[in-house]
């Protein structure tokens, strides 16, 4: 019997499209499936992400570096005691622990502009990776123009509706939350942003305007912050946010 | 009205239609955090076997949301075929799970009932049946839709190429399009997801993708899956829009929080209707649903997920969709906890949707804080092209890099159209053979196709 040939990948020859983008282009086939090369790389990626999913905020550094850039900061919890039941129970997620409510309502925080609020999400590396730029960027911009800052709070097993009870308690007119997203594959550290005027426990999705995908190879640190800044100013002009809100700032978008 | 089911002695009351239709329902942990499902396996099927003897009219006369609090309700019960379901009135819910099984029961006979049941009904069918018989029925649905090509015949497999973007990078969002057009995928719509919803953006993508259609007579459609009334905007503005995309859910509550109504939908359909693109049809809807959205938004009245989901199949037969799919697996593990759950709501979501009448296709998918892998997306994705499913989705490598989740990828398209004999849409199939990309096996050529593609995207 003669000896089988190895299999001659099928390549595809748009390979240097991968320039323009991260997604799994250009991949080859054998037969019509998958390399090998391809399916173990995928599998790698989707343990990394998974192991994202069960990571920790670095609490001690986050507050060091946020209070080196002047900005006070306070801990709070949600009502989910760990990772297990945070993913089961979102609705214990999005309410704030009776411990964290009596610690928020002590501080009898005056009223402000704006409450920024930081969350593990689902993914707590998302944060400790990208939180910091944006938000000294975003501080210093706010307060440049006129705007008034609570002081920023940190959120342990949150989810995003958690910012409104935040928001109220501290008497701000908007609360702006960087939270960790779901974990894509390759995209353990991507971080959103949800804006909402008005905050108060019970509001839904359609009220809260997002910008998504910040980190180093998303959204950068300076666009994010613009697109935050417009939304900002326009949820004060129209007293609102949410679907009525059209983002409309695009200018610097990347156009081919 | 109560219902009864006695075993050894104990006899299980259930207080509503809809506190039995919740207890009947296979186990899923959306329906653990809402407080609805079953509390023991014994529980769970003292209500199946209780839901098996309710009559069908019985469904006319309580509504599980009332009529008075909730639109969705009233287009139910306002739309219903009473001469449709006059031949049905006289089953119960288990004799109607008999007859879908039976021989009697074809693809003309299935149709012509179809009109006469309301989502309840259909949900409640479906909790009494078996993963195979929601197989085996499905299969025997043929719904096919049409606006550039024909979607949905038998025997044919589609696939919406979804080549998103995390920032909506033109050259990006174009190279997976090559790819994907090069795969053999894109014929059920070229279909992005927008990384915001910025009118002016989304006008640009959907010049983008009409330019290349028209260069390369691609026999597809477009869409940029915005917000319905972005869409509205855009079509305001003379936009080349396709199709008009928007989620849906089952109750007028989960809608409101979409930022939709009966009325914004209504008004998205007209829009499109109103440019006559379409060209040997004018199915221009897009519906995306899921189990759990009615609860994530607290807008479920108590009802059970997948009774919610198929409540947003009614509203999607209004508008005479061209496309309609369950993303089954994005909402996450508080809903659909792992790979089982996943498999039966997928099953479950094509069966009803088929049977109300719909085109559904399905994104197979997961997060990464589910407890599912690709292994879990292969199943599904071949229990679905066994049961007949409209149309699935192609994302490169399966990694949607903009919306952070896994689908099922162009190859994974080309594997089940493989392994089941299943052919891309008629018009678009041609295509591909006519610029040499596959042939009439579904073997990928190499031509220079992909040069004048690159040439036609990049260069111009």
């Amino acid at each position: 019997m003669s000896e089988l040939r190895k299999t001659w990948l099928d390549q595809d020859d748009w390979a240097s499209l991968k320039t323009y983008t991260d997604a799994r282009i250009a991949l080859g086939k054998t037969g019509v499936s998958m390399p090998m090369r391809e399916s173990l790389a995928f599998k790698l990626a989707h343990a990394h992400a998974k192991d994202a999913v069960y990571s920790a905020l670095y609490k001690d550094s986050l507050r060091q570096a946020l209070t080196d850039l002047g900005l006070p900061v306070v801990d709070v919890h949600s009502q989910a005691q760990n990772r297990d039941q945070y993913l089961q129970r979102p609705d214990y997620g999005r309410r704030l622990s009776a411990d964290s409510v009596t610690h928020l309502k002590q501080l009898a925080a005056p009223a402000t502009d704006l409450s920024i609020i930081l969350a593990d999400g689902l993914s707590a590396e998302a944060i400790n990776q990208n939180a910091v730029p944006v938000i000294d960027l975003l501080s210093r911009t706010t307060v440049k123009a006129g705007f008034t800052l609570a002081p920023v709070v940190m959120v342990e097993q949150g989810r995003v509706a958690i910012a409104d009870e935040i928001g109220s308690l501290l008497n701000a007119r908007m609360t702006i939350m960087f939270i960790g997203e779901r974990p894509g594959l390759s995209s353990a550290d991507s971080m959103g942003a949800y804006l909402t005027y008005a905050p108060q426990v019970g509001l839904t999705d359609e009220r809260r305007n997002c910008i998504s995908n910040i980190r180093p190879q998303g959204l950068s640190t300076v666009l994010a912050v613009d697109k935050i800044m417009y939304l900002v100013q326009e949820a004060f002009r129209l007293q609102l946010s949410g679907v009525q809100l059209k983002d409309k700032d695009d200018t610097n978008r990347q156009i081919s | 009205m109560a219902y009864h089911c006695t075993i050894r002695g104990f006899t299980y009351v259930f207080h509503s239609l809809k506190q039995l239709l919740a207890k009947a329902s296979p186990l899923r942990s959306g329906d653990m955090l809402a407080g609805l499902g079953a509390e023991t396996y014994e529980e769970r099927i003292a209500a199946q076997i209780a839901l098996a003897d309710v009559r069908l009219t019985d469904f006319l006369n309580e509504a599980v949301i009332p009529y008075e609090a909730d639109e969705v309700t009233r287009l139910i019960i306002d739309t219903h075929d009473k001469a449709g379901f006059s031949r049905i009135s006289h089953f119960t819910v288990g004799e109607l799970r008999d007859w879908l099984l039976s021989d009697e029961a074809d693809t003309t006979v299935i149709a012509s009932i179809r009109q006469g049941l309301t989502p309840e009904m259909v949900a409640a069918v479906s909790k009494l049946m078996r993963n195979q018989d929601l197989i085996l029925v499905a299969k025997k649905c043929e719904v096919v839709t049409r606006f550039r090509n024909t979607l949905g015949l038998k025997g044919h497999l589609s696939v919406r190429l979804q080549p998103n973007h995390p920032v909506d990078d033109m050259r990006g969002i174009a190279a997976s399009m090559l790819d994907g057009l090069m795969y053999g995928s894109g014929d059920a719509t070229i279909g992005i997801n927008p990384a915001t919803d910025s009118p002016a953006i989304t006008g640009r993508l959907l010049h983008m993708i009409d330019e290349l259609r028209e260069r390369f007579e691609i026999p597809t459609q477009s869409c940029v899956l915005s917000h319905i009334t972005t869409t509205i905007e855009l079509i305001n503005q003379g936009i080349p829009v396709d199709l008009v995309f928007q989620s849906i859910a089952g109750t007028e509550k989960a809608n409101a929080s979409f930022g939709v109504s009966l009325a914004t939908l209504r008004e998205g359909y007209e829009a499109g209707l109103s440019l006559n693109r379409g060209t040997v049809g004018q199915n221009l809807m897009y519906f995306e649903t899921g189990q759990g959205s009615a609860l994530s938004a607290n807008a479920h009245h108590g009802v059970d997920q997948q009774t919610c989901e198929v409540r947003a199949y009614a509203v999607a037969r209004q508008y005479n969709p061209l496309l309609v799919n369950s993303v089954v697996g994005f909402i996450g593990p508080e809903y659909l906890f792992d790979g089982k759950q996943i498999t039966r709501a997928g099953l479950e979501d094509h069966f009803c949707g088929k049977l109300m009448g719909l085109p559904m296709g399905m994104d197979i998918c997961y997060t990464n804080h589910a407890q599912a892998d690709q292994d879990d997306m292969d199943n599904l994705l071949t229990l679905l092209g066994v049961a007949g499913i409209n149309f699935i989705m192609g994302v490169p490598g399966a990694d949607d890099i903009m919306l952070n989740y896994q689908s099922t990828s162009f190859h994974d398209a080309l594997y089940v159209r493989r392994v089941l004999g299943l052919r891309p849409a008629p018009e678009f199939e041609q295509w591909l053979i006519r610029q040499s990309i596959m042939d009439e096996h579904g073997k990928r050529l190499f031509s220079g196709t992909q040069k004048r593609l690159y040439a036609g995207l990049f260069e111009a």
